[in-house]
C-alpha cells in the first residue's frame, strides 16, 4: 500500500477546475515529482497535500492518517500534519537568525532544550549551515537561504517533504549542487519527496517516478526513463526532452509532404490515423540521422554549434525539422540538401 | 528513519482555520460597523428620512437654501482655488528640485515637507496677527510707513483663504510630483533624445504626459482636504461671513442645542461632505491605476538635469524667500505674540514676558487640562487605532475568507469620512439614542478620533502586511505553528515597523487635531486645538498665540523623536 495516497481529488477555483479527480500513491522513502506548465495545477496539489488548501472532492491520507476528505469536511491543519515544506521564495524569516530559523518548528513543538539544540545542529550540520548559524540569514546568498528552509523542514525528521519549486529561485549554478544535496539527504533520511517543477530536467534527476500534468489532469505516471521512451500523447513528448514535429498527409501506399509521395519512414501508422488521411510525426531531434540517399528530402535551413552538438533546422516541404548530431558527424552545410532518417518515430492524430 | 510522532501533532479539529478566520473578520467588521459604518448611516439617515419617509426633495430643498447654498458654493471656489494654486506651486517645486541642479535640493526638500507637519489652522492664526486688516502687524506696519488708511492685503477674505490653505496643502502635489519624476524610467526620455527630440519637445510629448496621472492625484488630494477643512475658513471666513460646508455644520451644531432643523441641515450638509469625498477618492484611484505602472523603473536612474546657469542662485534665493515668508515668518510671529504683555503692543523686547507660557503650563486649568487632554486622548486613540488596524489589515491583506469583500467596503469607509462628518455621526450615535450617552465626555472624542484616524492605520499596516510574503507564514503553519502562532512569531514581528508608524502617524495629528474636538468638546474635555481656537474667539490672542507655540514644540519635538527612531530602526 502506498505511503501517500490521493483519491479522486479535485479542487476548483470558481469555474476552472484546478485539479481534477487525481489519483496517486506515493511509497515510502520514494521521490515523485510534478512536472507541467504553469497553472497545471501542480502547486495546488501540493498546496492540498500540505493542508493549505482544502478540496472540492476526494481525499488525502498519509500512513494511517486521514489528512483531508471533502465528503466527511474533515482537515488536519497544516501545522498538525508534520511536514517539511520548502518553498520557491525561500520563506525564511528576516527577523529570526539561520540558528532560530532552523530551531522554530522544535520550538513550537515545545521540546526539551537540550533536544531542540542537538536536532538543530544536526539539521544546520546536514545542509553545511553550522559557520554561519549565529547570523542573518539575509547575509545569506538564495542557495545559503534555500539550505536554511531545508535545515528547518528537516529539523522535525519528516517522514514526508513537499517541495515547491525549490530550485527556481536559484542560479543554474547552484541549482545542480541542491538537487545533489537534496538527493543526498533523502538518502540518508529516508523521507517521501513530493516535488513540484517545470524543469524537466530537474525532474528527471531528481525523482523515482515523474507526474506529468496539465490543466489538471494526469497525462502520464511513471519513471523518467518510461516518461521519456513511451510518452502518453503528444503533450507529454513535447514536454519531456526536445522534440520536432512535421504534419504529413497519409494514404494507404505512403506519406504525402508537401505534395510529394514518401515511403513509410519505419513501418506505417495505426489504421485510424491512414482512415483520417493526415497525422503528425513526431521526433527526438537525436535520433535523426543524415543520409545522402533516399530518406525524408529536406533542405539545410540553419545550422548552429552548441559546443558538443551540432543544432540543425531542416526545412522539409515547407515544415522545419529539428535535428542533432553530434560535433564529430560532419552533416551538411547551409542551403544543402540532404535526407533524414529515423528510428521509431512517433505517430499522433493532426 | 524512525517515525517521530511529536506532541499535539495528532490534534486534528473540525474545521479549525474557518473558526479562527471568522472570529477575526466579525471582529474586523465589528470595529468597523461601530465607529464608522453606524455614525456616516446615521447622517445619511437624518438627511434623507424625514418623519420615516425616505425624501430628496427636502434634501434639495435643504440646500437651496440661502445660507447652505452660499456654504455650499464658497466650498468650491475655495477648494476650487485652493487646487489651483497649490497645484501649480507643488509642481514648480517638485520640479526644481528633482530635474534642476538647483543648489541644495536634498535640504529643499525637506523644508517643503514641513508644512505638512504644522497645524493649517495656527498659521491662520499667525497670518490673522500678520494680516487682519486693521491689527495686522504688516498691515500697520505698511499704513504707518504710507500715512494711507488702506490695508496692504485683507486676510479675511476668499484669497487671504486660499493663500493660507494653499501653504499648507500643497506638499501634496509635491509629494506625487516629486516622486513620479525620481522614480520614472530616464531611458524612457533618453529613447526620446536619442529619436531627436529637443529638451522642450520631451518636456511636453513625453515628461508632462508620463507625470499628470501624479499631478492629478496631488491635485485632487487638495481638493478632498481643502473642502472638508474647517480651521482656516474657521479662523479666517467666518469673521466677515464666509462659512464653507465644514464651518456652516459647526455653527449649526453649535447653536442647535437639539435643534431638529439645525441637525438636518447639518446632516443634509455632511451627505454632500461623504458623497464629493468619496467622489474625489474614486476619481483619484482611477487617475492612478491607469497612469502609474508604466513610468516606474528598477533601481537605476540618474534622470538629466535641466541646467539653471544664471537662474541657480535667484531661484535658490526665491525658494528661500517662500520657505521663510511660508513657514518662519508665522512661525515666528506665534512665538513672538505668545511673549506679549497684551496683544497690540509693536513686538519689541520691552513688551514681551515669558508670563503667558508659566500661565497656560502651570496655573491656568483650562489650558493645562487641554494640553492633559491631547495627551491622553492621542495616545489612547493611537494605541487601540494600531490594533485594531493591524487586526483588520491582517484579514484584509492576507486571509481567504467568505464575507471578506464586505470587510474590504468598509474599510475603504474610514478614508473617504472627512472629520467633521466623523464627529457629527458619532455625537448622533453616541449622544443616548443607543442606550449610550457619553456625549460631553472624553469619551466621544476618542471614539471619534478611532473612527478618524483609522485609515491612516489600515495604510501603515496593510502596507506592512503587503511586504510579508504569503511563504513566511505558510512555513511557519507547516513548522507546526497555528494561526495564532504564526501571527505572534511571525507576522506581528515583522510588521512592528508598520504598526509603530501607525502610532506616530496618528498620535502627532492627534495632538493638534480640532475639527473633530470642536465639534465634541464639553467644559472639561477640551483639547489643545479646541482651547487654541477658543480663546483666539475670546480675544484672549496672546495665550492663544502661546499654547499654539506649546503646540507647535510638542508636534516639531514628536516629529524628530520619530525620524530618529525610524533612522536607527533602518539601519537594524
Amino acid at each position: 500500500m502506498a505511503f501517500i495516497e490521493l483519491n479522486g481529488v479535485t479542487k476548483r477555483f470558481g469555474a476552472v477546475t484546478a485539479v481534477d479527480r487525481l489519483t496517486l500513491g506515493i511509497a515510502q522513502g520514494e521521490c515523485l515529482a510534478m512536472l507541467g506548465p504553469s497553472g497545471c495545477g501542480k502547486t495546488t496539489t501540493l498546496r492540498m497535500v500540505a493542508g493549505f488548501e482544502d478540496l472540492d472532492d476526494g481525499e488525502i491520507r498519509v500512513g494511517d492518517r486521514l489528512l483531508s476528505a471533502r465528503a466527511k469536511n474533515f482537515y488536519v491543519p497544516p501545522e498538525h500534519r508534520n511536514f517539511g515544506m520548502v518553498f520557491q521564495a525561500f520563506a525564511v524569516w528576516p527577523h529570526l537568525s539561520v540558528f532560530e530559523n532552523v530551531a522554530f518548528p522544535l520550538r513550537i513543538r515545545k521540546l526539551p532544550k537540550a533536544e531542540i539544540l542537538a536536532r538543530t545542529e544536526e539539521a544546520l550540520r546536514h545542509t553545511n549551515l553550522l559557520s554561519v548559524a549565529a547570523g542573518s540569514p539575509n547575509d545569506l546568498s538564495g542557495g545559503g537561504k534555500q539550505r536554511v528552509a531545508l535545515a528547518r523542514a528537516l529539523a522535525i525528521r519528516p517522514d514526508v517533504m513537499l517541495l515547491d519549486e525549490p530550485l527556481s529561485s536559484l542560479d543554474p549554478h547552484f541549482r545542480e549542487e541542491m538537487r545533489f544535496e537534496i538527493k543526498d539527504l533523502q538518502r540518508k533520511f529516508g523521507f517521501s519527496i513530493l516535488y513540484v517543477t517545470h524543469d524537466q530536467s530537474e525532474a528527471m534527476a531528481l525523482s523515482d517516478r515523474i507526474l506529468v500534468m496539465r490543466d489538471g489532469v494526469v497525462q502520464q505516471i511513471g519513471t523518467p526513463i518510461d516518461v521519456y521512451r513511451a510518452p502518453a500523447n503528444r503533450f507529454v513528448f513535447e514536454f519531456i526532452g526536445l522534440s520536432s514535429f512535421l504534419p504529413v498527409g497519409l494514404t494507404p501506399e505512403g506519406m504525402v509532404i508537401a505534395g510529394q509521395h514518401q515511403p513509410w519512414p519505419d513501418g506505417p501508422p495505426p489504421p485510424e490515423l491512414i482512415a483520417a488521411g493526415k497525422a503528425i510525426l513526431a521526433f527526438r531531434p537525436s535520433e535523426i540521422r543524415f543520409t545522402s540517399e533516399g530518406g525524408l528530402r529536406g533542405v539545410v535551413e540553419r545550422k548552429a554549434y552548441l559546443g558538443e552538438i551540432i543544432d540543425y533546422r531542416i526545412d522539409v516541404g515547407g515544415s522545419e525539422v529539428r535535428v542533432q548530431r553530434p560535433r564529430r558527424d560532419p552533416g551538411p552545410n547551409v542551403g544543402e540538401p540532404c535526407g533524414l532518417l529515423t528510428a521509431s518515430p512517433r505517430w499522433y492524430p493532426a | 528513519m524512525s517515525t517521530t510522532i511529536l506532541p499535539g501533532a495528532e490534534k486534528a479539529s473540525f474545521l479549525p482555520r474557518v473558526g479562527t478566520a471568522q472570529i477575526l473578520l466579525g471582529l474586523s467588521i465589528g470595529i468597523l460597523v461601530v465607529v464608522v459604518a453606524v455614525p456616516v448611516l446615521l447622517i445619511f439617515l437624518n438627511s434623507f428620512w424625514v418623519n420615516g419617509q425616505f425624501n430628496a426633495l427636502d434634501v434639495v430643498r435643504v440646500l437651496s437654501r440661502g445660507e447652505t447654498y452660499e456654504a455650499l458654493l464658497n466650498s468650491l471656489i475655495l477648494a476650487g482655488g485652493v487646487t489651483v494654486t497649490g497645484t501649480i506651486v507643488g509642481t514648480f517645486f517638485a520640479w526644481l528640485v528633482s530635474r534642476t541642479d538647483l543648489p541644495f535640493k536634498g535640504l529643499m526638500k525637506v523644508l517643503f515637507l514641513i508644512p505638512f507637519m504644522l497645524p493649517s489652522f495656527i498659521g491662520a492664526l499667525a497670518w490673522k496677527m500678520l494680516l487682519s486688516p486693521r491689527a495686522g502687524y504688516i498691515n500697520r506696519l505698511f499704513m504707518d510707513f504710507f500715512g494711507t488708511d488702506t490695508p496692504l492685503f485683507d486676510i479675511y477674505s476668499y484669497q487671504g483663504i486660499i493663500m493660507v490653505e494653499t501653504m499648507y496643502l500643497f506638499p501634496f502635489v509635491f509629494i506625487q510630483v516629486s516622486g513620479a519624476l525620481e522614480r520614472m524610467d530616464p531611458t524612457l526620455e533618453e529613447s526620446a533624445r536619442i529619436s531627436g527630440a529637443s529638451l522642450f519637445t520631451i518636456t511636453r510629448k513625453i515628461t508632462i504626459p508620463l507625470v499628470l496621472p501624479s499631478v492629478v492625484s496631488g491635485a485632487l488630494l487638495i481638493a478632498l482636504y481643502s473642502m472638508a477643512h474647517f480651521g482656516t475658513v474657521a479662523v479666517l471666513g467666518v469673521e466677515v461671513g464666509i462659512y464653507n460646508i465644514p464651518t456652516l455644520i459647526y455653527e449649526k451644531i453649535h447653536q442647535s442645542a437639539g435643534n431638529f432643523t439645525s441637525i438636518r441641515t447639518a446632516t443634509v450638509l455632511a451627505s454632500v461632505l461623504v458623497m464629493t469625498a468619496a467622489f474625489i477618492l474614486w476619481l483619484q484611484n482611477r487617475v492612478l491605476s491607469r497612469g502609474h505602472y508604466q513610468i516606474i523603473a528598477g533601481k537605476s536612474f540618474r534622470p538629466t538635469e535641466l541646467k539653471l546657469r544664471g537662474l541657480r542662485i535667484p531661484l535658490l534665493l526665491f525658494c528661500l524667500a517662500y520657505i521663510g515668508f511660508t513657514i518662519v515668518l508665522p512661525t515666528v510671529t506665534i512665538f513672538c505674540v505668545g511673549l506679549l504683555k497684551t496683544y497690540g503692543l509693536p513686538i519689541a523686547l520691552e513688551n514681551m514676558t515669558l508670563h503667558n507660557f508659566e500661565y497656560i503650563l502651570f496655573e491656568w486649568d483650562l489650558t493645562r487640562g487641554a494640553i492633559v487632554n491631547s495627551l491622553l486622548l492621542g495616545f489612547s486613540a493611537a494605541v487601540i487605532t494600531m490594533f485594531a488596524g493591524v487586526i483588520i489589515s491582517y484579514v484584509i491583506v492576507k486571509m481567504r475568507v467568505r464575507g471578506k469583500g464586505f470587510l474590504e467596503f468598509l474599510g475603504m469607509l474610514p478614508f473617504s469620512v472627512p472629520g467633521s462628518v466623523i464627529a457629527l455621526g458619532t455625537m448622533l450615535a453616541w449622544s443616548g439614542k443607543f442606550g449610550i450617552n457619553i456625549y460631553n465626555t472624553a469619551w466621544i472624542i476618542l471614539v471619534a478620533y478611532i473612527a478618524r484616524y483609522m485609515a491612516f492605520s489600515l495604510k501603515a499596516n496593510s502596507a506592512a502586511l503587503e511586504q510579508v510574503h504569503d511563504s513566511l507564514v505558510e512555513a511557519a503553519r507547516a513548522s507546526g505553528a497555528t494561526m495564532w502562532q504564526a501571527l505572534r512569531d511571525i507576522v506581528i514581528p515583522l510588521v512592528r515597523p508598520g504598526m509603530l508608524a501607525a502610532f506616530f502617524l496618528i498620535f502627532l495629528p492627534a495632538l493638534r487635531e480640532l475639527t473633530v474636538s470642536v465639534m465634541l468638546y464639553g467644559p472639561t474635555t477640551r483639547t489643545i486645538g479646541v482651547a487654541i481656537y477658543t480663546l483666539n474667539e475670546d480675544g484672549e490672542t496672546v495665550y492663544a498665540a502661546a499654547l499654539a507655540g506649546v503646540a507647535l514644540i510638542l508636534i516639531v519635538t514628536g516629529e524628530g523623536l520619530i525620524k530618529r527612531l525610524f533612522k536607527i530602526g533602518m539601519k537594524k
